[in-house]
């Protein structure tokens, strides 16, 4: 028998609604817009936060990466006076934490450089990367043709490349990279090898403008990357580097490695192996020439800091379906006030108080339900639009549209009730009257 | 939601019985009485006209038979159940299933056509609704309004809306049939109409309450009772 009942209640409720078209849809649209809000802000922001989490877990979770900063100039300005800048992390640093740090299952030293290729007539900037061949263990990197460095490579300092995918057209075009020679510096690399991109960081950081893959800002935003073995760019390039500044004018600074990049066994064994990396590079450094990256903190950061900014867009988005809400409470009341008379024939009919409240807040309900299944297209196609136009990355969580479609039938019960309430309450003798 | 059983009432003497019956509206801190001690009773099948000047009491005394009201003071019994102990639930159960109102004004539901007014009071007795479209067209056809039936109360003359809401009246087969000044508001001819189909009614075995101004009509009711302030001052019978 409810099952009819429903129907009959739904019926009578879609057409009351129906009788006043443009008032039911220009009341929903409060509720069209509150629930796309809810929708579109949700999807935008976990893009966002996605798109950051995945940024920062391609450098590893497992990943402690210790980086070397220019240290900041003296006061006295000897640093002018110096022929020679001398800081950074050194390969006694990395065998420091080799040897002096239990949980350490990797430990990768890098060079970076950034150098001019040339292949044939053709010339691109890059960063050259020079690596050991455990590299992949703590990057997504991969050999997707040929092959990564190998140990003959490191050992015998051959010369030999591998080059990032992105490269690959702009600087051979049409030929096949495979065993080809290019030219960096004064000297010649044989590409034996084809890696697979890595997010490069100039969009990348997350919700902190810092730069956590290591490349240079400097470089441009295409600038690509070429592997080569760690003990042959030591070899070919030196660790003496000219720098030009602004500030400085030109000066000479000697740079042993970049970058070291310390895998910990577990991922629970980070944050204490941090502290004793921090406790070791504090006894062997005087200058604060270095700085320490835990993706796993930035990533617990990015989270924190999405879920405050999900917290505000929530409530902007709530503030606007409570407008709604209102919108509709104020409809509503209007529209009790003036089928009073429908309502006192309905009681003298046999109508219960709560068959008067029923229909009315059924009216409600599937004002806002409408609304709410409105304002769920609206807020799905918003985010589409905001990926295409704006090119951020959007996602629409099935969580969402649950949590829109629950806030909105909520608003039409509780700004319904009231209504309903005063409906069902009016005395049927002088609703009769009423005119 | 509660069961809608109605309140069992019997119908084999008196349907209505008044006793000692008073009404006293509270206008702020002013007690005004309505109705004072009405003594009154109605037997099944009975046709009674109830008469007064404006402000007799005779809307009150409508709308406490109709169970739109509870007496102040006094007892009303509808079938042998005292009214004033009934939940607000079980009056509308009783208004809905038991009693049929004619109007004045017709009141009709404007935004629903002739079927759906006439399936209202059906629809709160919890009719299926084949059962209750099914009676609805046939009540319909009854009061001659067979080719009307998808009409809204706009598109039909005064005469065809009162004839609605008889058929509206009917529709749960009530015990007694209320009407408020029915022809009030129509012409000579389409208020013999409805006359004529009342009397019908009342032929068929229903018990028929009319409130009105107008002797002629009077005339035709077996019993006349003349309110006036708020007392029954005369009751005429007509010994049809």
């Amino acid at each position: 028998m409810m099952v009819f009942r429903l129907k009959q209640i739904f019926k009578l409720g879609v057409k009351s609604l129906w009788m006043h078209r443009l008032r039911s849809t220009l009341t929903a649209l409060g509720i069209v817009f509150g629930v796309a809000s809810v929708i579109a802000m949700l999807a935008i922001g976990e893009g966002a936060s996605r798109d950051a989490q995945e940024k920062i877990a391609q450098l590893g979770s497992r990943n402690i990466i210790i980086k070397t900063v220019a240290p900041p100039e003296d006061r006295s300005g000897l640093g002018r006076q110096q022929m020679m800048k001398e800081y950074g992390l050194t390969y006694d640093d990395a065998e420091r934490f080799q040897n002096g740090i239990p949980d350490v299952q990797v430990i990768v030293p890098n060079r970076r450089l950034s150098q001019q290729v040339f292949y044939r007539n053709r010339r691109v900037s890059v960063e050259v990367i020079g690596t050991v061949p455990w590299y992949p263990d703590i990057s997504p990197v991969r050999a997707r043709f040929g092959r990564f460095l190998s140990i003959t490579d490191m050992q015998y300092k051959q010369s030999v490349c591998v080059v990032e995918e992105g490269l690959v057209k702009d600087l051979f075009g049409f030929d096949d990279p495979m065993g080809q020679d290019i030219k960096i510096g004064g000297d010649y690399y044989r590409v034996v090898g084809i890696a697979t991109e890595q997010a490069r960081s100039q969009t990348a950081g997350g919700p902190e403008d810092k730069d956590p893959t290591g490349a240079k800002k400097t470089g441009g935003a295409n600038m690509g990357g070429i592997y080569v073995p760690l003990t042959t760019v030591k070899n070919h390039f030196g660790e003496v580097s000219t720098q030009t500044g602004p500030a400085t004018g030109s000066a000479m600074e000697r740079v042993e490695l970049q970058e070291i990049v310390v895998q910990v066994r577990s991922i629970d064994r980070v944050l204490g192996t941090r502290q004793s990396v921090q406790t070791l590079l504090a006894l062997s450094h005087k200058k604060n020439d270095y700085e320490i990256i835990v993706p796993l903190e930035l990533m617990r950061r990015a989270r924190d800091v999405q879920r405050i900014f999900t917290m505000v867009l929530g409530s902007i988005a709530a503030i606007s379906l409570l407008v709604g809400g209102i919108g509709i409470m104020n409809i509503m009341m209007a529209t009790v006030s003036e089928r009073t008379r429908e309502i006192g024939i309905r009681r003298a009919l046999g109508a219960r108080k709560r068959d008067i409240i029923i229909q009315f807040l059924s009216e409600t309900l599937l004002l806002t339900l409408f609304g709410g299944i409105v304002g769920i297209i609206v807020g799905s196609a918003i985010p589409f639009g905001v990926s295409y136009f704006g090119h951020m990355r959007t996602l629409i969580t099935p969580g969402s549209l649950i949590l829109a479609f629950g806030i909105s039938s909520a608003v039409g019960v509780i700004f319904g009730l009231y209504p309903a309430y005063r409906a069902a309450n009016m005395d049927p003798i002088e609703s009769l009257r009423h005119e | 939601m509660q069961s809608r059983e109605v309140p069992n009432l019997k119908t084999d003497t008196a349907i209505l019985v008044m006793k000692d019956l008073c009404k006293t509206y509270h206008l702020g801190s002013v007690g005004l009485r309505v109705l004072k001690d009405v003594n009154l009773t109605i037997h099944s099948g009975e046709y009674v006209a109830i008469m007064g000047p404006s402000g007799s009491g005779k809307s009150t005394l409508l709308n406490m038979i109709g169970c739109l009201d509870r007496p102040t003071a006094g007892e009303y019994l509808l079938g042998g159940q005292s009214v004033a102990v009934l939940e607000d639930d079980q009056l509308s159960l009783i208004r809905g299933a038991r009693i049929g109102f004619v109007f004045q004004s017709f009141n009709l539901v404007s935004q629903l056509n002739v079927v759906e007014n006439i399936e209202i009071p059906m629809y709160y007795q919890g009719f299926s609704e084949q059962a209750s479209a099914r009676r609805a067209r046939e009540l319909a056809t009854l009061v001659g309004l067979a080719d009307r039936l998808n009409h809204r109360p706009t598109e039909l003359s005064g005469g065809q809306q009162q004839r609605v809401a008889i058929a509206r009246a009917m529709a749960n087969d009530p015990l007694i049939i209320l009407a408020d000044e029915p022809t009030g508001n129509l012409d000579s001819a389409s208020g013999a109409d409805i006359l004529a189909i009342l009397d019908r009614l009342h032929g068929e075995g229903k018990t028929l309450i009319v409130v009105t101004h107008d002797e002629s009509i009077a005339a035709k009711a077996q019993r006349i009772i003349r309110l006036f302030d708020g007392r029954i001052a005369k009751e005429e019978f007509n010994g049809r």
